[in-house]
């Protein structure tokens, strides 16, 4: 009674909500073998029914979980370790798989995988992972980028090594994204890591002096601050994807304005693998077995901006004429990056942002 | 809650003696509901997951371990952010209310065509994902941009101008609800007795408005002070707060120590800005003689010839008889409209600014100038799973039911916080309560966020898993603008002076009856405008929501998000479409929402 006056008030919106509340699809009350669930970053994507054919294929149906960035997706998996989000996950790279993996927060799949595309990815798997929780799916390389129209513009020759972005001739040419909330900042600090081993700190510092400008995401970086991004952007050098010179093909043109400088890159590997403690860890592995399908990994590059592994697949024409893969592509071996990815993201905290 | 919280003193006037415990056991009852429904909802819905999160860093191994405080404060870096997100939250308030004042002045205390747009306006950038405005700003700031001369990108300046942005229709709104309703009489009574306009908005007017100026100012030093994505897009890690360090802590180094320490610090600095901001109000707050909001508006006076031969003033005059100081009245105002005009005018071009070059932006495609980008809003964006359409519905049926929970346990706290009980003790637990309330604006949505990973599953012995359920979006985001609506609501109730409420009660009008014919028509105008903010607020949470939202149904700040990181030719203009639209659709619904109770005919 004496809150009529206020209920009245909110009549209104009641009324108009048509409860989106009660219109919510009711929880999953399916039984085991109906319903799978995926947890991934927010990259995921695939074409326009795709997971509709593997419900056709296997009866199965994938209700997709996205908490966030690679790093969000592995924090959240190791802490909901005893109630998971969900029966399998795809995203979790290479620089964050020891974590996964020494959280225990997979299992290997089972029963075991039957794609045929398993043997292609055996080379990208963790060496510590001796179970095989990790299924390789896709892999890019984090690479700078060359603006190539404004060094033919400026007629400045192009760089083309780690060494050569400290040179004068590239002084305030360069943007970079931070480590610490970016995960090609992060790829570039391990290249860089891999590259000069203990000198690493001294070749960014070398950077610093060379006017690298540093933003928080590739986004930023890309949007604002690229010559060849879009915007009014002033720096020519780019830390971005080996496949970023397709999207600069001009309209009507029959090549790109840029390219990606190969010497520079870091291999990325993204991962899939079962939970542990899920419901449905028959499902899961089918799942797997799907992103490894044909359909799928011919399906990657578009929709994911990343590289089939399986040799089956093809890439599009334009990524294979102008955004090939590194021939020889740094790494880090996943189970250092564990042990000193904090470290290594103060060192280089200290000497860049110092 | 153990006492009554009305004006209790005539509880028991009423005749019959058999009736007097019936009453009394039902107000009892009322205002024990009142008070429970919204700490229930508050504390299952905020304290238990952020206490449950937060717990994890202070035990290891099943006890109890303090020693992340002297890890982390050893750190020069934590000193150094602790004061960054102190000054850069300072100033961004300060700023904000200096220039929203004005501004509240103008759009609601003056009357002129247009006025319902540029409200509209103000409270655009509250809503727009941070992510977007910092590509905006930057793309101003950045070399080569419109504004580089200033050399304010990736500097201290450039966090704060962003978030004045973000604030500035905040502290509009929140101060001009009161004041558009303020009684001008006593203003006027002091100019009659020779005081300047200036004068008397120093002495009367502003003293009057202090409650809904410090409730501004407090909400408005807990968005900054949370402020994320604006700080990392515009000055990166040199720029640090807590919140951005808390998110880096627990989304990247899997840090639950330091983030857990770093919570605390957070929740400090908070409390701390609350209890400033209510000792601020409650010195001042106190009866104030309301007016109709349409009798005490009146044409700025550089636009005043206009509007007098539209005929526009006579109603005001006819309505209320305000105006009877006749012609001393407001050809005196000319300085005041003058300086609140020209704050105003220079404060919305600066927000339009990052807004027009967003629309600008947006209309660029890889083939010249158009609108490809908008059309292209119709269909799955490259291989995200909807539309931006099915994205914007989705939007607003989360917010509707967003707003309608937070209108429910918001308009519940003012209505409780709104009575002074006699108790000392009493008083500070109504005081408390409004306090405790405000905290999910100042404690990181990280936390949040992963607090709800840790103890949604099955709830209670629920059987649903309400982690990964679109349930938690619209109760989340209502978590975020609870605050919002008592800070709109409860300025205006308590202005309604107790004694009112008391004659109308020995008159013999029951509780409700009171609350119906005093507090309801006064509360539903302050509710269209906490609605407004409640929506706008809920439409644009993108915090929380990010953590929780399923993708087959993301709300379009979280498609937005997911458009500007990816790759590809369109795909930006299609982010910045998408954000345009958001900016349209927030601003239609705020000036729907301030015209319903208005099209009800329920203005007082």
């Amino acid at each position: 009674m004496r809150k009529r006056a206020l209920l009245g008030a909110l009549a209104v919106p009641v009324l108009a909500a048509c409860s989106a509340i009660g219109a919510a699809p009711a929880p999953a009350t399916t039984t085991a073998g109906g319903e799978i669930t995926l947890v991934t970053h927010d990259s995921f994507a695939l074409s326009d029914g795709i997971l509709a054919d593997f419900t056709k294929q296997t009866g199965y149906t994938v209700k997709v979980v996205q908490p966030g960035d690679a790093g969000t997706l592995v924090n959240q998996l190791v802490l909901t370790k005893d109630a998971p989000l969900g029966d399998v996950t795809f995203g979790v790279d290479n620089t964050f798989a020891s974590r996964a993996l020494d959280a225990g927060v997979l299992v290997p799949p089972s029963p075991a995988l039957s794609a045929a595309a398993v043997k292609d990815g055996q080379q990208y798997r963790v060496p510590s992972d001796t179970t095989g929780a990790l299924t390789p799916i896709d892999v890019g390389d984090v690479c700078v980028n060359v603006d190539h129209a404004w060094f033919t513009a400026h007629g400045v020759t192009e760089p083309k090594t780690l060494d050569d972005l400290t040179q004068p001739a590239y002084k305030n040419l360069f943007v970079t994204e931070s480590p610490a909330t970016s995960s090609p900042g992060f790829a570039f600090l391990l290249a860089t890591i891999s590259a000069k081993g203990d000198g690493w700190q001294a070749y960014w510092k070398a950077l610093k002096d060379n006017g690298v400008k540093v933003d928080d995401g590739w986004e930023n970086a890309w949007n604002v601050d690229y010559t060849a991004g879009g915007g009014n952007g002033q720096y020519p050098i780019v830390l971005s994807y080996s496949s970023s010179p397709v999207d600069t093909v001009p309209k009507g043109g029959t090549s790109p304005t840029t390219g990606a400088l190969l010497d520079t890159c870091f291999r990325q590997v993204e991962y899939a693998g079962v939970l542990a403690g899920a419901k449905n860890p028959a499902g899961a592995a089918a799942f797997i077995n799907f992103l490894l399908s044909d359909e799928v990994q011919n399906d990657i590059p578009g929709s994911m901006y990343m590289y089939p592994v399986s040799s089956s697949a093809s890439v599009p024409d334009e990524w294979a004429k102008w955004a090939p893969l590194a021939t020889s592509p740094r790494s880090v071996p996943a189970a250092d990056i564990a042990a000193h990815r904090s470290e290594w993201l103060q060192q280089w905290s200290d000497v860049v942002l110092g | 809650m153990a006492a009554p919280l009305g004006p209790s003193a005539g509880g028991g006037h009423r005749s019959g003696r058999a009736r007097v415990a019936g009453p009394d056991l039902g107000r009892y009852l009322g205002w024990g509901l009142a008070v429970a429904v919204p700490l229930v909802f508050l504390a299952v819905f905020f304290a238990w997951p952020v206490v449950v999160m937060v717990g994890r860093g202070f035990v290891t191994d099943g006890r109890l371990d303090l020693s992340a405080f002297a890890d982390v404060f050893s750190r020069p870096r934590t000193w150094r952010i602790v004061g960054l997100t102190l000054a850069q939250a300072s100033l961004g308030t300060v700023l904000s209310v200096l220039l929203g004042v004005p501004g509240a002045y103008l759009l609601y205390r003056c009357r002129f065509r247009g006025r319902g747009v540029l409200r509209a306006f103000v409270t655009v950038p509250f809503v727009l994902p941070t992510v977007v405005v910092g590509v905006a700003f930057r793309s101003l700031l950045a070399p080569g941009g419109l504004l580089s001369f200033l050399h304010l990108d990736g500097t201290f300046a450039a966090i704060v101008a962003a978030l004045v942005f973000f604030n500035y229709g905040l502290v509009v709104r929140t101060v001009g609800g009161l004041w558009e309703r303020l009684d001008p009489r006593a203003e006027q009574a002091a100019r009659a007795l020779g005081a300047s306009p200036w004068r008397a908005l120093g002495t009367v007017t502003l003293p009057a408005l202090a409650p809904a100026i410090a409730g501004a100012a407090s909400l408005t030093f807990l968005f900054c002070a949370t402020a994320f994505g604006t700080v990392l897009v515009l000055g990166g890690l040199r720029f640090g707060t807590v919140e951005t360090e808390i998110w880096i802590q627990t989304t990247q180094f899997l840090d639950l120590r330091a983030a857990a320490v770093l919570s605390v610090v957070q929740l400090v600095v908070v409390v701390a800005a609350l209890w400033v901001a209510g000792r601020a109000r409650s010195r001042n707050e106190r009866a104030l003689s309301l007016a109709a909001p349409v009798s005490s508006a009146h044409a700025p006076s550089i636009l005043r010839r206009h509007i007098d031969s539209a005929g526009h003033r006579p109603r005001a005059r006819v309505s209320t008889g305000a105006r009877a100081t006749g012609s001393k009245g407001p050809d005196d105002l000319r300085g005041l409209d003058r300086a609140a005009t020209a704050v105003t005018a220079v404060t919305v071009t600066l927000l339009a600014l990052p807004l027009v070059g967003l629309v600008v932006r947006s209309l660029r495609t890889p083939d010249g100038w158009g609108l490809a980008n908008y059309a292209a809003l119709s269909h799955p964006a490259g291989a995200l799973p909807v539309s931006v359409w099915d994205a914007t519905v989705t939007s607003l049926r989360v917010a509707l039911d967003a707003t309608t929970i937070a209108l429910v346990v918001g308009g519940l706290v003012a209505l409780v916080v709104s009575r002074r009980p006699r108790a000392v003790a009493a008083r500070r637990a109504v005081a408390g309560l409004d306090a405790v309330f405000m905290l999910p604006l100042g404690v990181s949505a990280v936390t949040v966020g992963f607090g709800f990973l840790l103890v949604m599953d099955r709830p209670f012995g629920l059987a649903v898993d309400l982690r990964t359920s679109p349930l938690l979006v619209p109760v989340a985001q209502a978590v975020v603008a609870v605050p919002l609506v008592v800070r709109t609501v409860l300025p205006v109730l308590r202005a309604i002076d107790p004694r009112q409420r008391q004659v109308a009660a020995t008159l013999g009008a029951s509780p409700g009856r009171v609350l119906r014919t005093m507090d309801g028509p006064v509360a539903l105008r302050a509710i269209g405008l906490a609605a407004g903010l409640a929506f706008a607020a809920s439409l644009g949470e993108f915090g929380a929501t990010s953590f929780l939202a399923r993708p087959d149904r993301p709300t379009l700040p979280v498609l937005v998000y997911r458009l500007i990181g990816r790759p590809g030719p369109d795909t930006y203009g299609m982010a910045l479409a998408a954000s345009v639209v958001l900016a349209l659709v927030t601003a239609l619904v705020v000036a729907l929402f301030e015209r319903l109770p208005r099209a009800a005919g329920t203005v007082v």
